[in-house]
């Protein structure tokens, strides 16, 4: 069916059509419209689902924890402070391994309040054990919201997902987007741990050092195991529904010598500052880089050629996060660029800019570097 | 008197301290509850005392959490069960740092959103996993490793707090009388919506005093008027088995307090203010039960 509506939107009527059992919400800008949705459809009977209000984003976790841990789908949404709230809940769900699915509005962190889009609150949670995929566009929100649902409860993943949208830039701005009937591509949740009353447990007992590093190893492996998981889940929707994804979205880049990189909507940008760059004969070409967790094998990918990256977000004392995992795994020295910070303007003629100027294996804070 | 099942659903394999009330309350409380129960666990000895993964000393299963959220994991689970057309009982059972300290959002909101399930907090009066620290529910005069001369303030009313939430049940419990607790987690049970039952759980270490004494401890703190049993149904107070009697005759406080280490250091004034913080507790309770106030 085809509909208009908002990032947040498509969101929430993905979170509709894969039929969760159960919801906790609460709000925070600039994702808030996501869990007003929602209540709309389970208001209106779109949805039948229970509708958790939570007092607060460690709750809405902590709450998602206990409808999966029963073997009923769930689902949340959050932004930026909300996230880093639940931090603890966030890596509890991981090691839990309990398949929820959340969207997060990529928002900056205060001091001082600051609504813009950012990555820094996703990424502080790099190593929690969640999958993170990067939307672009409001068909992006949707469909990656649904195979988030069939990556997670896959028996051999059984980790949670969390769908980065860029605040305002993605969650508020409308486009059109088709919406499906995903029930012939969503199995029923199958959670092999899942409680049991006939099977009695017990759940994240205290474990010795013994133990612990097998739990950790099994996690390893569950995200080692998403990645053809990925591939497939992403396959067979392209199959059902049309749309094709992958690890990473390129355009150009084949034949580039000089490669931009970039996540979420920035990396829309820069499909326009590539076309622009070709017509002055810059052989440019761009990577978008969808799952940050798994991260892509890019190695073969980026092998003899100029890099620029460009991040909406920073790790202190060591750089851009982007662009330092993609010096740990790929050996290129790419140009670190800064830009976008708390929403601001990036253009595609700045990011033009960016790649005539390239200083490679420097770093260049957009609006502060002379 | 109720008739006391023969089921044992918490082992005799716990690791809890030699004398802990824990697995004294705990067996009380799923033996009322039946094996159609999960326990949720936050932070607390309760995360210790079942055991070593892979072993469990628990029948029924118990899902552990994070320090402040097991009234929100409750929700969770107690809206999935019910949505799956389940009558599963979803019990938290928080230790009282986990209830009326860094718990107490999570407690509320679940309260509010008249969750349907039964948060149990039992109340040693101290953080005890981490080593005997002081919470908010620590009383007057009370030597902890972080109130080494005695905690200077009140302990925490949870009580009141949980009243202004209305809650459709909640009752006070100690494990020296194990029928009582029982008799009360079985009618709280049986009433759909959020239920709250407060116990106090003496801790031989915490308290500093010898662990055989652990049922004597909670007995001179009921008769001393230290500990109040009642229950609260739709808002009506009742007192309960031996409050009844510490209403009309209390031994003095200072009886329950001289038989614990931890009271070494509490002060004359101390033990004057605790007294007269239990005669002013009785008289608002008279009032209430009398349905004046
Ligand atoms: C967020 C967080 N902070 C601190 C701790 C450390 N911690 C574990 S149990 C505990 C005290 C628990 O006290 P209480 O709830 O009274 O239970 P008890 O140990 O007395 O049974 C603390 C501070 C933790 N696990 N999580
Ligand atoms: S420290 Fe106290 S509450 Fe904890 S297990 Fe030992 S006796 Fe029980
Ligand atoms: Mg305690």
């Amino acid at each position: 069916m085809l509909n208009v509506g908002t990032g947040n939107k498509a969101v929430a009527l993905a979170a509709r059509d894969a039929r969760p059992g159960v919801v906790a919400a609460y709000p925070i800008t600039p994702q808030t419209e996501i869990v007003e949705e929602i209540a709309n459809q389970v208001g209106a009977g779109n949805l039948d689902a229970r509708y958790i209000p939570v007092e607060s984003e460690h709750s809405a976790m902590a709450a998602c924890i206990g409808v999966a841990a029963t073997g009923t789908r769930t689902f949340t949404a959050t932004s930026s402070h909300g996230l880093v709230y639940m931090c603890e809940m966030l890596h509890w769900a991981a090691g839990a391994r309990l398949p929820i699915v959340m969207a997060n509005a990529n928002r900056a962190l205060g001091p001082g309040w600051n609504i813009g889009s950012e990555h820094s609150d996703s990424l502080s949670m790099r190593d929690s054990g969640w999958l993170q995929v990067y939307a672009s566009t409001v068909q992006e929100a949707y469909d990656a919201t649904i195979i988030a649902f069939r990556i997670a409860e896959n028996e051999n993943v059984l980790l949670p997902v969390m769908i980065n949208l860029d605040g305002f830039l993605l969650t508020h701005i409308t486009q059109a987007f088709e919406s499906v009937d995903p029930s012939g591509y969503l199995p029923d949740i199958n959670t092999p741990h899942a409680i049991d009353i006939n099977n009695p447990g017990g759940y994240g007992t205290l474990t010795a050092n013994t133990e612990h590093f097998k739990f950790r190893h099994d996690i390893m492996k569950g995200m080692k195991n998403s990645v053809p998981i990925i591939e497939r889940a992403e396959e067979e929707f392209a199959k059902q529904f049309g749309r094709k994804y992958g690890m990473t979205e390129d355009y150009m880049a084949e034949d580039a010598e000089v490669i931009i990189i970039a996540m979420g909507t920035l990396g829309k940008e820069m499909e326009v500052a590539v076309d622009k760059l070709r017509e002055e004969g810059i052989k440019a070409g761009s990577v978008r880089v969808r799952w940050f967790r798994p991260f892509p094998d890019l190695k073969e990918k980026f092998e003899g050629k100029d890099l620029i990256v460009i991040d909406r977000d920073y790790s202190f004392g060591f750089g851009g996060i982007l662009a330092n995992e993609l010096r740990a795994k790929t050996c290129c020295d790419p140009y670190s660029v800064i830009a976008g910070l708390g929403g601001q303007d990036v253009t595609y003629d700045d990011i033009a800019v960016f790649v005539r100027d390239r200083k490679p294996g420097e770093e260049f804070w957009f609006g502060v570097s002379e | 008197m109720a008739e006391i099942p023969d089921d044992e659903y918490i082992l005799k394999t716990t690791s809890a301290c030699a004398g802990c009330s824990i697995p004294l309350c705990l067996r009380y409380i799923t033996k009322a509850a039946g094996p159609d129960t999960v326990l949720v666990i936050p932070a607390c000895c309760t995360s210790v005392i079942q055991g070593l993964y892979p072993n469990t000393a628990v029948n029924i299963p118990i899902y552990n959490v994070a320090f402040a959220s097991a009234a929100a994991v409750a929700s969770g689970m107690s809206e999935a069960f019910r949505a799956a057309g389940k009558k599963t009982n979803v019990i938290c059972f928080g230790g009282d740092g986990g209830t009326v300290d860094i718990g107490i959002q999570a407690l509320s909101g679940a309260l509010e959103r008249g969750t349907d399930f039964l948060y149990i907090c039992y109340d040693n009066e101290a953080y005890s996993n981490t080593g005997m620290q002081r919470s908010g529910a620590t009383p007057l005069g009370a030597a902890t490793t972080t109130t080494p001369t005695g905690k200077k303030e009140f302990k925490k009313d949870l009580d009141a707090i949980v009243n202004a939430h209305n809650p459709v049940y909640m009752a006070t419990a100690c494990s020296a009388y194990p029928v009582d607790l029982y008799n009360k987690v079985e009618k709280a049970l049986s009433i759909p919506g959020p239920k709250f039952m407060h116990i106090l759980a003496p801790c031989p270490p915490g308290w500093r005093y010898p662990s055989d004494k652990t049922v004597a401890l909670g007995k001179l703190a009921v008769q001393s008027g230290m500990w109040v049993l009642y229950e609260r149904e739709n808002g009506k107070m009742s007192l309960t088995g031996a409050s009844k009697a510490a209403a009309k005759k209390r031994i003095p406080v200072e009886d329950y307090l001289k038989a614990q280490g931890r009271f070494k250091t509490a002060t004359k004034e101390n033990v004057a203010e605790l007294q007269q913080m239990v005669e002013n507790n009785f008289k608002r309770i008279e009032k209430e039960v009398e349905g004046i106030c």
